[in-house]
């Protein structure tokens, strides 16, 4: 039964790691319309970018992360300008192999400025804190609390801010975005800056629980993706659900078979969801086509 | 370097372009053709490598199989198994947003290579397979690359003919208009996912046969060999650059790819070894750049797509084929 | 010819389609009129197999269509056209039109390996019949153009070419007069009337009431999703609760 309890905090864990990187996936999925594979390895250069500002300037962890999600933010809004804007009118699959060279070209430059090795936030061995039979690392605690902040500020930044509104609106019906064309260039940029920061906050919470390593990023994508089908493409609620699902039933699958094969269970359950509900398991109906 | 290792250097290299030129050949059929965006292309690859390799090396205790067939039964049994998983993938999602496609080729892809990582039994885990033959190597001795490339080069061109003439006809002109707007397809009265789950399954299927090829001629096989993004990408700046919907842009732009990405070796090669290792992720860098500059200055790439799709109408006095422009 | 039958369509609780039946009959064309929004087009989208029904039966030429995929549909006869025409651009009008034709054993890859000459007869029948069609729309001096090149008249027109390469009993077309200047509107209602002599049945949506009025020999007028009046396109021209519904009192 601990075990078992102990198992539910590592999918918790990843699971809120998760929810941050699918909530800006299935964000820009929705608005700007088309699966953006160089999701996962922004999630890589954030955590690397609070590996500079951590030791490369001396900064506290905390502030860290606030400046990599700034930066992260401001680099997914220069790459949006310099290489998505001019494709756009060009349909979502140029867009989509567009992003597939912008993820190796991140990747890439992250080997090259920060080598193939891997890095740590912290040095040394934390110890767990024991409660009721359950190893707890601080670390786990950090990763629960931040994840949970920025889930409460992305609720109320959707909820009760005009911009929020109006990007949920947009995610939400995929034939509104189309049919009023190309979304306001304004909640484009918006929508690239949050769901950005977000995701850099991803990769950062994943770096504290593990390492930092530049193949990092792009390990979790098909995860992320299983959540944002599961939740729907598009519904930023649905990618919270999804992402607590999808990383809980990771880790628990861990009793069952080779931990090696984490990622393939998301990726079966996205195949049953595909097969079942393929609009997500919150709506009916869905994307099918001929 | 002596004449005869730039001669043995090119020959390596004209073989392995001309392996590449299958995957890409392979790629045209389902995006050139027909729209389907597999970027599970190394999983297709390593399928068929893996196939081969355990049909035809000698029995193993430490793996599966070692049944030691012959190369020609391997190379068959790799399109076989790479075209059935291809079936596999296409049945649940083809009928379904063609981006759902992506993220399941993807996500095969990266469990073929988990499953050959993890389970030793099966084909040696991380250590790979050794000793995948080519049967006349040691009779040919020194000569055995050239013979090797021949035999890259005679499948490349039988693939090639076979692929024009199957491909210029009727079932390549429904491909065609379906990758085109699926719906006038549809009240046309063609069953869109019937050809579309051909047009996977025939490109698995070569692909399925590059793995053959890439497994007899390295010799040995493991998995990082098989690295989804670097493989699949790779093919895809191929066909991208060579003209997608071209048989000869495919083919062409292969070997012109294969050829920049080899340079590029080279100049890192005189790098201090130190930075050898940082700079080979330059190059990836560069192979990205290349893709997004195709995409937003030449997207009909070298090879434009041809006018017609029926070899009658290219031939008739009246047709001509133009390559077409903007 | 054709009979609807009850048929009900809803989305997110809309009904785009309330239990509305009609029949239309051989060899007749039956314009089908109501304001936008009426679910016209969703009603085409049902019985070309494009949409499933919640509820209700769609038969065609004695057989029961609303459960088949839209390529069976076509190939029974019963063809339709798109409101905005959906050329296949990056092929020629000709291939447009062949792609159409039917039963072609090269659409089977294996036979244009193994049986060519068999594969290159059918291609040169095809293309002879697409040449005929273009000949008949007076579209042949475009056989060779990218589609995506035409204008938006000769678009129009090759939508009704496409649909005649399919054999058709029955036509579904969606608004053919929309967006077509008087001239090219004589030469497709002439096409129209040609054809029906011949045996074709046509069901077509349209709020040119010139057309309508024309060629129509009976009218149906939807509203809100269910059928309203159907008869005389004079008779129904004058029916007050048609003249309210759809007309605004301007007859």
């Amino acid at each position: 039964m601990t075990e078992v309890l102990q198992v539910i905090l590592y999918g918790l864990v990843l699971g809120s790691i998760i929810v941050l990187g699918a909530i800006g996936l299935t964000l820009t999925y929705g608005i700007l319309n088309f699966a953006n594979f160089a999701h996962g390895d922004m999630m890589t250069l954030g955590a690397y970018f609070a590996l500079f500002y951590r030791f490369g300037l001396g900064w506290p962890l905390s502030l860290s992360l606030v400046a990599a999600m700034i930066s992260g933010a401001v680099a997914a809004v220069l790459i949006d300008k310099v290489v998505y804007r001019p494709l756009r009118s060009r349909g979502s699959i140029t867009l989509l192999i567009a992003s597939v060279g912008v993820a190796l070209i991140i990747r890439n430059l992250i080997r090259f400025v920060w080598g193939p090795d891997n890095h740590y936030y912290r040095r040394g061995i934390q110890f767990p804190i024991r409660w009721m039979g359950l190893r707890i690392k601080p670390d786990h605690l950090w990763i629960l609390g931040v994840a949970l902040v920025l889930v409460i500020l992305v609720h109320v930044f959707l909820r009760y801010t005009k911009i929020g509104k109006a990007m949920r609106a947009m995610a939400d019906n995929m034939e509104l975005a189309m049919v009023t064309g190309i979304a306001t260039e304004r909640i484009v940029v918006w929508t690239w800056a949050i769901g950005a920061a977000l995701c850099v906050a991803a990769g950062f919470l994943l770096g504290l629980d593990t390492q930092l390593f530049p193949d990092m990023g792009w390990n979790l994508l098909l995860p992320i993706f299983a959540a944002v089908i599961l939740g729907g493409i598009g519904s930023p609620y649905g990618a919270m659900a999804g992402g607590l699902i999808i990383g809980m039933t990771q880790e628990l699958s861990t009793l069952f078979i080779s931990a090696a094969y984490k990622p393939v269970v998301a990726f079966v359950i996205m195949i049953v969801i595909l097969l079942v509900r393929p609009g997500g398991i919150f709506r009916t109906g869905g994307a099918v086509k001929l | 370097m002596t004449v005869e290792g730039v001669l043995s250097y090119l020959v390596f290299f004209a073989t392995m372009a001309g392996i590449y030129a299958v995957l890409s050949l392979g790629l045209n059929i389902q995006w050139g053709y027909n729209g389907l965006f597999n970027i599970g292309i190394a999983g297709f690859f390593a399928v068929g490598a893996y196939t081969s390799a355990i049909l035809t090396t000698p029995p193993s205790p430490t793996h599966l199989g070692g049944f030691g067939l012959p190369m020609m039964v391997g190379f068959l049994a790799a399109g076989a198994a790479s075209g059935l998983i291809a079936l596999l993938i296409g049945i649940p999602t083809l009928r379904l947003r063609e981006d759902y496609l992506a993220i399941a080729t993807i996500g095969i892809a990266e469990t073929i290579r988990y499953i050959f990582q993890n389970e030793a039994w099966l084909a040696g885990g991380i250590r790979g397979l050794a000793g995948i033959p080519f049967p006349w190597r040691r009779a040919l001795g020194p000569s055995a690359n050239f013979v090797y490339l021949a035999l890259v080069i005679a499948i490349l061109a039988a693939l090639y003919f076979a692929l024009e003439r199957g491909l210029r006809s009727p079932w390549g002109r429904v491909l065609k208009a379906i990758r085109e707007d699926e719906y006038v397809a549809a009240a046309s009265g063609k069953d869109v996912f019937r050809f579309r789950l051909e047009s996977l399954v025939l490109g698995g299927i070569v692909m399925g046969f590059a793995g053959s090829l890439y497994a007899h001629f390295v010799g040995f096989i493991s998995p990082q060999a098989f690295h989804p993004m670097l493989t699949t990408f790779i093919v895809w700046v191929m066909l991208t650059v060579g003209g997608s919907g071209n048989n000869k842009g495919a083919i062409v732009g292969a070997y012109l790819v294969w050829a920049i990405w080899s340079m590029t070796e080279f100049v890192t090669d005189f790098l201090p070894s130190a930075m050898a290792t940082r700079a080979a992720s330059l190059r990836v860098v560069l192979i990205g750049v290349l893709l997004i500059a195709v995409l937003m200055y030449r997207p009909t790439g070298l090879f434009g797509e041809e006018r017609h799709v029926s070899r009658l109408i290219a031939r008739s006095p009246t047709g001509g084929s133009h390559a077409r422009s903007g | 010819m054709l009979s609807v039958r009850q048929v009900t369509k809803e989305f997110g609780g809309i009904r785009a389609v309330d239990a509305c039946s009609f029949e239309v009959e051989r060899a007749s064309i039956t314009g089908l009129i109501g304001p936008n929004g009426a679910g016209k087009t969703t009603l085409f989208n049902i019985m070309s197999g494009f949409l499933r029904p919640d509820r209700g039966e769609v038969w065609f030429d004695g057989q029961r269509i609303d459960h088949l995929p839209p390529h069976r549909i076509a190939r029974l006869g019963l063809v339709r056209t798109f409101q905005i025409p959906r050329e296949l651009k990056a092929m020629t009008v000709l291939e447009n039109l062949m792609l159409v034709a039917r039963d072609q054993r090269g659409e089977r890859i294996w036979n244009s390996w193994f049986f060519p000459s068999k594969v290159r007869e059918e291609e040169e029948a095809a293309r002879a019949k697409a040449e005929e069609v273009l000949e008949f729309l007076d579209l042949s001096r475009h056989a060779h153009e990218l589609a995506g090149n035409l204008s938006v008249g000769q678009k129009k027109l090759l939508e009704l070419a496409r649909g005649l390469m399919a054999d058709p009993k029955m036509f579904l077309l969606d608004e053919p007069g929309a967006g077509v200047n008087p001239s090219l509107m004589r030469r497709i209602t002439g096409y129209i009337e040609e054809l029906r002599r011949r045996g074709t049945t046509f069901l077509l949506i349209e709020h040119d009431m010139d057309l309508v009025m024309n060629i129509c020999d009976k009218v149906i007028v939807m509203n809100q999703g269910t059928h309203l009046a159907e008869g005389d396109p004079e008779v129904v021209r004058q029916n007050p609760v048609v003249v309210e519904a759809y007309m605004g009192g301007t007859p």
